[in-house]
């Protein structure tokens, strides 16, 4: 119903609904914050989406498909969505790729995730989400896409969780009847939790140009990633020696924890490895020093270096910044560093100049800093 | 009420002070699903009504349809100014992280502009609490509401401008922060207020636009109907919200203070100017909601940014705790609360000398010395 009412097209319905005598009658609040009311996913302005469907493809990962309003743009294979959820009463947001194909023809799109221990929104989409759940959409965003041109062999290579951007990627070469070869190559740790397993299994048997392999670094003949466990992309098959074998690795896309990306940059030729990092960098990486303290203008509020991320302690001060997906790839968090030097966590530069915009959420201090927070 | 001040010493105060921080504390952490469904069944309820209301306007040819209209239009504009606009722009939702509950953002369905609105009185009026000279709200700078304030012949007019003001409430909402009385007598220049007087023009155009122009117009020969609705809801309204908000810090009992005795403030002691400054109105749960919860306005002013619908739950400990410490606890019936308003508003339309009221001695902190039930005010604070 809403589709009709709001569709992207100059419907009759839509134009009335964005005049300026319908604004003006629903003034101050807007005409959204009536819409919304008959219907929750509908608003001339904010992009949302509604959940249709709810199913757990493995034991602790959960699948949604999400419908989004008129407001969508689509996105590409490999790109992530900022989401926001209401759990508790309190919005939180969180970055997932989708794992659907970028064709998909109902408009509607899905994101797995797996329910970490510690992840709030995930165990709680895990335990709770439901059919009529509505979301906080952002815009696709993120480079980790496949080029226009499509290269006509690729690698999709994938650990854990990182399997969603490379499963729309291999969704939606096959929506475009791609003829070059594709090796889908999956890291888990045990067969059990690999979302998409059968699907994957079927479209080996269907599609001639695509393997599926699924490595599970647990097993007794598992192991972690080695140019190996792909198959042979040289063309002709075979033409190429196991020596220059490396140098002629296709087009690689890799997703999945540093230790696997790190080994799979290792074995390729570096200009034709794309990859994107699923973990928290915070974490994984250490922390700054902590001399000095973190003073926060706006709040008047300074508190000693932890040497914890520059939003952690924003936090920890009782601050609550605008921030995303916590690794260093939404730029939500983004704000304006006034003085002091700061170490960025994923490049490990240092940058002394004093008034630029930063990433808070993969910054630390390198002693004293200033935010305009 | 024949309750007096207690002569809290300074660790009485900081013991106060962290008891209320504790009540405040449990009632933040306990935030939840509950507060956001509840503030969302309003704005629903709410947003419901005026779309009925507004709908009943357009059939005034029927008698009852309009005064079903009024009526419900009237409720709507209630719950939007006060149970739903006044608490969101505390902030009392900014935990949610939801834009359309963000106290920064809310815009309320009256002349007066939010981001004036949140200056003069979550920073003024909340921070400077009944202190004589500092909170504008005291007699909104028409009225003559305490004897700090010297009489002059100009309040004989008292009791009719309280009248005017009731009637056209959200227009001395709007002007509150010109501080018309300081441009009459050229304290305050124009030219400083010309960005404030720009964004009453903003607002408060579209709100005329809207309820006396566009409404009224697209009703066809039904116009007058509808804009006489448009009117009466808006009055309704006005003195509704004119009537609980005098009862919050005006009724016999509340003290004002001086600048001087509240310049160096404790935590502890602006808590106990916040208790002694407010009090609150008894009724049934539909009326504290009509109330915007401001009939509980002591634990208001105590923990303004905790979502009001709360209020009743704290009421209990905060009554509790004063007691422990002998602090009066001043709340009534909305009919007392009022009369004692009004029985004010009109004494002190009169010289003192007529009224046997003893001119306050200004380094008095309890201002009213002789108001017949407080007969032994003590300072407050140290």
């Amino acid at each position: 119903m809403y589709t009709e009412v709001l569709a992207p097209s100059k419907s009759l319905g839509h134009r009335v609904l964005r005049s300026r005598l319908i604004e003006a009658l629903a003034a101050p609040h807007g005409v959204d914050r009536y819409l919304e009311l008959v219907r929750p996913a509908w608003s001339l302005r904010d992009l949302r989406a509604e959940v249709t469907a709810v199913h757990h493809p493995a034991p602790g990962s959960v699948t949604l498909t999400l419908r989004p309003n008129h407001l969508w743009q689509g996105f590409e294979a490999g790109q992530f969505v900022r989401c926001t959820f209401e759990i508790g009463g309190c919005r939180r947001a969180r970055c997932y790729s989708p794992a659907s194909s970028a064709h998909r023809s109902d408009g509607q799109f899905e994101l797995t995730l797996r329910a970490h221990p510690e992840g709030l929104v995930s165990r709680f989409l895990h335990d709770h989400g439901a059919p009529g759940m509505i979301v906080g959409l952002d815009p696709a965003a993120g480079d980790f896409v496949l080029p226009a041109e499509r290269p006509e062999h690729i690698a999709l290579i994938s650990g854990g969780s990182g399997i969603t951007p490379v499963m729309s990627m291999l969704r939606t070469l096959l929506d475009e009847g791609h003829r070059g070869r594709v090796a889908f190559l999956h890291y888990a740790r045990t067969p059990d939790r690999v979302p998409y397993a059968r699907e994957l299994a079927q479209i080996a048997v269907k599609a001639p140009n695509v393997s599926v392999d699924f490595v599970y670094t647990r097993a007794a003949r598992g192991g972690h990633f080695h140019p190996h466990h792909l198959p042979d992309l040289t063309d002709p098959p075979g033409s190429a020696s196991q020596a220059t074998r490396r140098s002629r690795l296709p087009e690689t896309y890799v997703c999945g924890p540093p230790g696997l990306i790190d080994a799979v940059c290792d074995a390729g030729d570096p200009e034709r490895v794309h990859n994107e990092s699923f973990v928290p960098l915070a974490r994984t990486l250490d922390g700054g020093d902590t001399a000095g303290a973190v003073s926060f203008a706006r709040s008047g509020v300074v508190a000693p270096n932890t040497g914890a991320t520059l939003l952690e302690q924003a936090e920890a001060a009782g601050l609550k910044p605008a921030h995303g997906c916590r690794m260093g790839i939404c730029h939500t968090c983004t704000c304006r560093k006034l003085a002091g030097e700061h170490r960025n966590l994923l490049t490990g530069e240092v940058s002394c100049a004093g008034d630029e915009d930063i990433q808070i959420c993969v910054s630390v201090p390198a002693g004293s800093v200033a935010l305009d927070l | 009420m024949t309750d007096t001040v207690p002569d809290l010493t300074p660790e009485q105060l900081e013991i106060f002070g962290c008891e209320l921080d504790a009540i405040r504390q449990r009632a933040l952490d306990d935030l939840g699903d509950r507060d956001l469904e509840y503030i969302r069944r309003l704005i629903r309820i709410q947003r419901g009504l005026e779309v009925t209301g507004r709908g009943l306007l357009f059939a005034s040819v029927i008698p009852p349809a309009w005064v079903a209209g009024v009526a419900a239009l009237s409720v709507s504009k209630i719950l939007d100014n006060m149970e739903i606009g006044h608490n969101v722009m505390h902030g009392q939702y900014d935990w949610t992280g939801d834009p359309a509950l963000s106290g920064h953002g809310f815009e309320w369905d009256t002349a007066c502009p939010s981001d004036q609105w949140r200056h003069s009185h979550n920073y003024m009026h909340h921070t400077h609490t009944n202190i004589v000279g500092k909170d504008r709200d005291l007699g909104y700078g028409i009225l003559r509401i305490s004897e700090e304030q010297s009489w002059n012949p100009y309040y004989l007019g008292n009791p009719l401008y309280a009248v005017l003001l009731a009637l056209f409430f959200e227009w001395g909402v709007a002007f509150h922060d010109l501080e018309v009385e300081r441009l009459g007598s050229g304290d305050v220049a124009w030219a400083e207020k010309r960005d404030l007087l720009a964004g009453i023009w903003r607002k408060a155009s579209r709100q005329v636009l809207k309820d006396y122009v566009l409404f009224p117009a697209l009703a066809g020969p039904q116009a007058p109907l509808v804009l006489a609705g448009n009117v009466s809801a808006n009055i309704v309204r006005n003195v509704w919200t004119f009537t609980i908000i005098f009862c919050g810090h005006f009724p016999s009992g509340v003290l004002e203070f001086s600048e001087e005795e509240t310049a160096d403030e404790t935590r502890g002691e602006w808590y106990f100017r916040q208790l002694l400054g407010s009090a609150n109105l008894t009724g049934s749960k539909l009326f504290h909601v009509m109330a915007g919860n401001l009939s509980h306005q002591i634990e208001h002013h105590l923990f303004p940014d905790i979502p009001a619908h709360r209020y009743g739950e704290i009421a209990a400990e905060v009554s509790e705790l004063c007691a422990r410490f002998g602090i009066p606890y001043n709340t009534g019936p909305l009919g007392r609360q009022f009369g004692s308003v009004v029985k004010k508003i009109c004494r002190l339309a009169l010289p003192d000398r007529l009224t046997g009221v003893a001119r306050a001695r200004s380094a008095d902190v309890a201002g009213p010395a002789s108001a017949p039930d407080r007969p032994d005010p003590l300072p407050v604070a140290g």
